[in-house]
Formats: C-alpha cells, sequence, structure tokens
C-alpha cells in the first residue's frame, strides 16, 4: 500500500505515457535498450525508423503483450509495468495492431460491440444487451465512423483487408480512450481509405493523444506534433516534424533509404 | 422438408411472418425447434418404456452432457474432456449422499440436500479443472483434460471407503416428491425433457448475451480479447464453471435413470464416445450434441440385431460405429448441423434465383 504522498508524486508526473530506462530482450536479441520516454496527455506523436527499430515492441511494452525485461511503464501517473492488458485497456489505453487481429466468424456488429463491452461493465452477463441499451448506438456510431454499415452483418473473416483494417481503428475507439497506440494504421489503405484515416485522426478530441507508428511520410508527418526515431531498439532524436525532417542524420538513416516505402 | 422450407422462409424475411407480430415471426423463426418440442412433449403417447429410457431419456442425457463439452469446445475453443467425469462425479455424489445398496457409505440424505450439494462439487471440480487448462490452448487443453479423466477413473476403481471401487453403487433410487415416483417411465421422461430442452434454450440465448460473446471472442482471438479489456483467463475458468453446471444435471438423471454407477460409467471410453457425439453432431449450435446423442444411441441400440440380420458378427457394432463417425467426420467436419446448414444455404440460394 503507496503513502497518499507517494500517489500524488507518481500522478504528478503529468505524463499520459511516461517509460523508464525499458529494455526487451528476446533470448540473446535486445529488441529495445533501455528507452526513456514521456508523452504528454493530448500530444499526437510519431514514433519513426526501419524494420526492426524496436517500434511495435515499444508498443507492446506500454500495453502489455509483452512485459519489458527491465523499466517502469507509467500510464497517467500510475505504474502499469507488470499490470496485464486488459488492465490498462479498461484504464483508457487502446490500441491497434499492424496485422489486424479480429474476431474472423463474428459480424462486424458483434466485433464492435465486443471492444464497447470490454471496457464497460457486465463483460459476464447472460442477459442479451437489448437494441434499444446506449451501447448498442455507440456500436452503431463506430460502425459508421468507419464506413462499414453496408457490411455491419457480415463474418469478418469475409472483409477485404481494407475493411478489415478500418475495423481495427473501430476497436480502438470503443468507450471512452485516453490514449492510443496505432501500429501502422495506413498500411493496405487505399488512397481514398488513408484520407479518411487522416480525417478520422484529426477529428479526434483534443484530449486524446496518441502515439502512431506509419511508413507512409504523408500520413505520418500531418496528424503528429512530435516525433521520436528508433534505430536498433534505441530513441536517437526527437522534435518536431519539420525539424525532423530537417535533421541531415536523420535523412541519411532513414527518409533516404525507405523514401520509396 | 416442411421443417426447412419454414427456416427458409422466415430467414429470407417473406411468407405471412412479415406482416405480423413479433410473436408470429419468433414462432415462424423457431418452428423447426417448436414442433420437434411438440413431438418430445408427445412422444410418451405412442412410445413404450424401453424407447422412452433406453433411446429418449438416454439420448437426451448423454446430450446435455455432451452439450457442455460443445459449448466450451464450439463457443470457446476448449476441447475438455473431462466432462464426462464431472456428470460422473455428480452421479457418485448423488449415491454417495443420498440413498444406495451401501448403508457403510451412502449418508441417506433425502434429495433436495444431496442434489445441491452433488451439483456443487461437481461445479467445483469442473471450474478446478479449467483453471487447470485455461492458460493452455489446442491438444494441451486436452491432454490435461484427459488425464483428470483418467485419473478420476482410477481413483473410483481403486478408492473404496468413498466410492466402493471398481462395483461401485447399485440400486440408486429416483426421488419421490410432489406425489410422483420419478424413477416410473414416463415423469423420468418428462424430468430429463424438462432439464434437456433447459440446458438447450439457455445455452443458446447466452451463446448471444455478452458472456457467449466474449466466449467467442476468446475463441477466435484471445490475445485481441485482452486489448479490449476482457481477463481471458477469468473468462475462460467461468466458462468451465457455467458447462459443469450442465453436465453436473446430466450426471444426476444419469444415476436417477440407471439406478447405478460405476467406475465404468466414467471410463476412458466413455470420454471418447462423449468427443464423438460432440463432434459427430456438430460444434456449432447447442442441438449438435442431441443430434450426435441419438446417432450414437440408435446405432449402439440396434447395430448389433442389424450385423447379425444382415449375417455378420454382432460383435462388430463397434466398428460400425466407428465407420459412421469417419463418414460423417469426413463429408461435413462441422458434423451434422453443418449438412443441415449447408442444405439450407443451398436451398436458400436456389429459390433466390427461381425469384429474379
Amino acid at each position: 500500500m503507496s503513502s497518499i504522498a507517494e500517489r500524488m508524486a507518481a500522478a504528478g508526473t503529468g505524463n499520459a505515457i511516461e517509460l523508464r530506462g525499458v529494455s526487451r530482450r528476446f533470448g540473446a536479441l535486445a529488441a529495445l535498450s533501455d528507452v526513456t520516454l514521456s508523452v504528454r496527455p493530448g500530444e499526437r506523436r510519431a514514433v519513426l525508423g526501419s524494420n526492426g527499430a524496436g517500434k511495435t515492441t515499444l508498443l507492446n511494452c506500454v500495453t502489455g503483450d509483452f512485459p519489458p525485461t527491465s523499466g517502469t511503464v507509467r500510464f497517467f501517473g500510475e505504474d502499469v509495468t507488470i499490470l496485464p492488458p486488459h488492465e490498462r485497456i479498461r484504464r483508457g489505453l487502446r490500441r491497434t495492431y499492424q496485422i489486424s487481429l479480429l474476431f474472423s466468424r463474428l459480424s462486424v456488429r458483434d466485433n464492435v460491440y465486443l471492444a464497447c463491452r470490454g471496457v464497460s461493465r457486465g463483460r459476464f452477463s447472460f442477459i442479451r444487451t437489448r437494441a434499444s441499451d446506449g451501447l448498442m448506438q455507440s456500436v452503431a456510431d463506430l460502425i459508421s465512423l468507419v464506413h462499414l454499415e453496408n457490411v455491419a452483418e457480415r463474418p469478418v473473416g469475409e472483409l477485404a483487408h481494407g475493411q478489415q483494417r478500418q475495423l481495427e481503428i473501430a476497436l480502438a475507439l470503443a468507450g471512452a480512450p485516453r490514449f492510443i497506440l496505432f501500429d501502422e494504421p495506413a498500411a493496405g489503405l487505399s488512397p481514398t481509405e488513408r484520407s479518411d484515416l487522416v480525417a478520422i485522426l484529426t477529428a479526434l478530441p483534443a484530449h486524446i493523444g496518441y502515439i502512431i507508428i506509419e511508413h507512409d511520410m504523408a500520413v505520418a508527418l500531418r496528424v503528429v506534433e512530435s516525433v521520436t526515431m528508433m534505430h536498433n531498439g534505441r530513441i536517437f532524436k526527437e522534435g518536431t516534424p519539420s525539424e525532423i525532417e530537417a535533421d541531415p542524420e536523420v535523412q541519411e538513416l532513414y527518409l533516404g533509404s525507405s523514401g520509396h516505402a | 422438408m416442411a421443417l426447412l422450407q419454414s427456416a427458409q422462409e422466415s430467414a429470407l424475411g417473406i411468407g405471412s411472418a412479415q406482416r405480423s407480430g413479433p410473436f408470429a415471426q419468433w414462432v415462424s423463426r423457431n418452428a423447426a425447434i417448436l414442433l420437434l418440442g411438440l413431438f418430445m412433449i408427445l412422444f410418451p403417447a405412442i412410445a413404450n418404456d424401453f424407447f422412452l429410457r433406453q433411446i429418449a431419456g438416454w439420448t437426451m442425457i448423454l446430450g446435455m452432457i455432451a452439450l457442455s463439452l460443445t459449448f466450451l469446445a464450439g463457443y470457446g475453443g476448449m476441447v475438455s474432456l473431462a466432462q464426462m467425469t464431472v456428470a460422473g462425479l455428480a452421479g457418485y455424489m448423488i449415491a454417495v449422499l443420498g440413498v444406495s445398496s451401501l448403508p457403510k457409505v451412502s449418508l441417506f440424505w433425502p434429495w433436495w440436500a444431496a442434489v445441491p450439494l452433488a451439483i456443487v462439487i461437481a461445479t467445483a471440480f469442473g471450474t478446478l479443472a479449467g483453471a487447470l487448462s485455461a492458460r493452455t490452448e489446442g491438444i494441451y487443453t486436452i491432454m490435461i483434460t484427459l488425464a483428470l479423466a483418467t485419473s478420476f477413473f482410477y481413483l473410483t476403481l481403486q478408492n473404496w471407503p468413498i466410492f466402493n471401487g471398481f462395483s461401485g453403487f447399485t440400486t440408486i433410487p429416483a426421488p419421490h416428491f410432489l406425489g410422483v415416483d420419478w424413477g416410473k417411465a414416463v415423469p423420468l421422461y418428462y424430468l430429463i425433457l424438462f432439464f434437456a430442452a433447459l440446458s438447450y434454450a439457455v445455452v443458446l440465448y447466452v451463446s448471444r448475451a455478452p458472456f457467449g460473446l466474449a466466449l467467442q471472442g476468446v475463441r477466435d482471438n484471445p490475445r485481441r480479447m485482452e486489448a479490449i479489456g476482457y481477463n481471458v483467463t477469468a473468462h475462460r475458468i467461468a466458462a468451465y464453471a457455467f458447462a459443469a453446471v450442465i453436465a453436473a444435471i446430466g450426471g444426476i438423471l444419469l444415476v436417477w435413470q440407471n439406478n447405478q454407477i460405476s467406475p465404468f460409467s466414467v471410463g476412458v471410453d466413455v470420454v471418447i464416445n462423449l468427443l464423438i457425439i460432440a463432434v459427430v453432431g456438430g460444434l456449432g449450435h447447442p442441438i449438435g450434441p442431441f443430434i450426435g446423442a441419438l446417432i450414437y444411441v440408435m446405432l449402439r441400440t440396434f447395430a448389433l440385431d442389424a450385423l447379425v440380420a444382415v449375417g455378420l458378427d454382432g460383435r462388430r457394432f463397434q466398428t460400425l460405429i466407428g465407420l459412421g463417425f469417419l463418414v460423417i467426420v469426413l463429408f461435413s467436419p462441422d458434423g451434422v448441423v453443418g449438412i443441415w446448414r449447408r442444405l439450407r444455404e443451398r436451398a436458400r440460394s436456389s429459390q433466390r434465383t427461381s425469384r429474379r
């Protein structure tokens, strides 16, 4: 049981995401080495870097999909380093996955319903949710936000790739998110779907911050106010989008080599 | 064919149901199962005691115990071979706590004290089995639950103070209450029908309630379920507890029907038969285990005579059951329910094209 003073001190850090000395090893491979990162509430941050730079591992340590080998993770001041993922989600953290992780045998509506139910009460309820329930309205709103009304009753396994990516985003917006982690949300989207994505991201309420991993610079740099560059499991530069774009070291290491991606 | 027709019409939203009230619509949508229910209620009028007990009663009891496996495997993706053991434990508890021919073991409690405690003990065991296997997947879940089932079989075989070894318990009576002797064929039939129908309806209802939908989410993608706020392990264990209640009731009805229980009621062969029943019937719908149980009971009862009638060795009836299993699973991996579903879809699409 921590004292009130300790808890106030922890809450006083004021950051939405706070990583201190986070490392993650997979056997001999150091996927993340001593990463320290702070993101303010409402801040929108891009994490850039080549393949294998540790970007997705970083997100996995924040959500708890894999706990860090060492270091601490704080979410709005609270130490969540050893909390299971579902406890972090219930505290307002959300994420999307680079490769869609959906419920393929359930309909689009049931997928979104599960996401809305997961961050509300009654997860174990034996009573069916009535169509007039407020939760069902949120489900319908999320489905129309990502333009999936026409396929709402179809099993997700039958959906086109782009539609599955849209659903990924809908699942991450369920309930009242405080901070969202987007892992390459634009991968595999058509140009129209990309501009829809940009519209959804920029229309998010100002208090909702996010970290976005994105290879498409046109998407990434339009929707963020700060950028973190990663290389070989370490952070090597932070700045505003224009500073990062102008940085010669960054251009050599990253933008130059993967500008075609 | 009539059943097929009515199911189609309602699904297409055509026919009279469209114009009438919600009750009529509900009746039309569930015509097949309502007709089956009506038939089951009227069945004692046309069936003798043999058909009531050895065919209908046995089918529904096996169907219930298999339903608890179908619920876990079909909705939760957890193939638990411990469900027959849960049923057997409940049955044993009825013999131990209630009345049997063994006064040195049985406590001779009245049924209303023995039944609830038997259900509680069996459910606790089923939940524990869930807690042990909830963090495993696929083949490992099967191995752990098979190990539990096998250990329980040997425990009952070798333990005399509680389970009375290989002879088990005999002359366990069904209870008398409300002025009815529930051991008689017709009352027992209705008692079994009531609980079979209840468990079927509850599973069907819960499959669309938050608990059941979340279980299907756990089946499709446990990692994502964690990432949208669900405690996957707790959900799995709760599913085992729910399934155990169904299996326990089935186990109690089984001893009331057979008036005896022994290690051979919970042997590994019985455990495997239950898996066959669930898979042959189909894991996709709660009617599946009852269809599977009916096929199994019919083969078990009539295969021997049928083989002898065509001049073959009657002892080959197990081979016939095995072949039947093989044929169904080969042609329809999702069992008889899957065959029904495909037939209905084909009929529906051909009707749609003829309508154009």
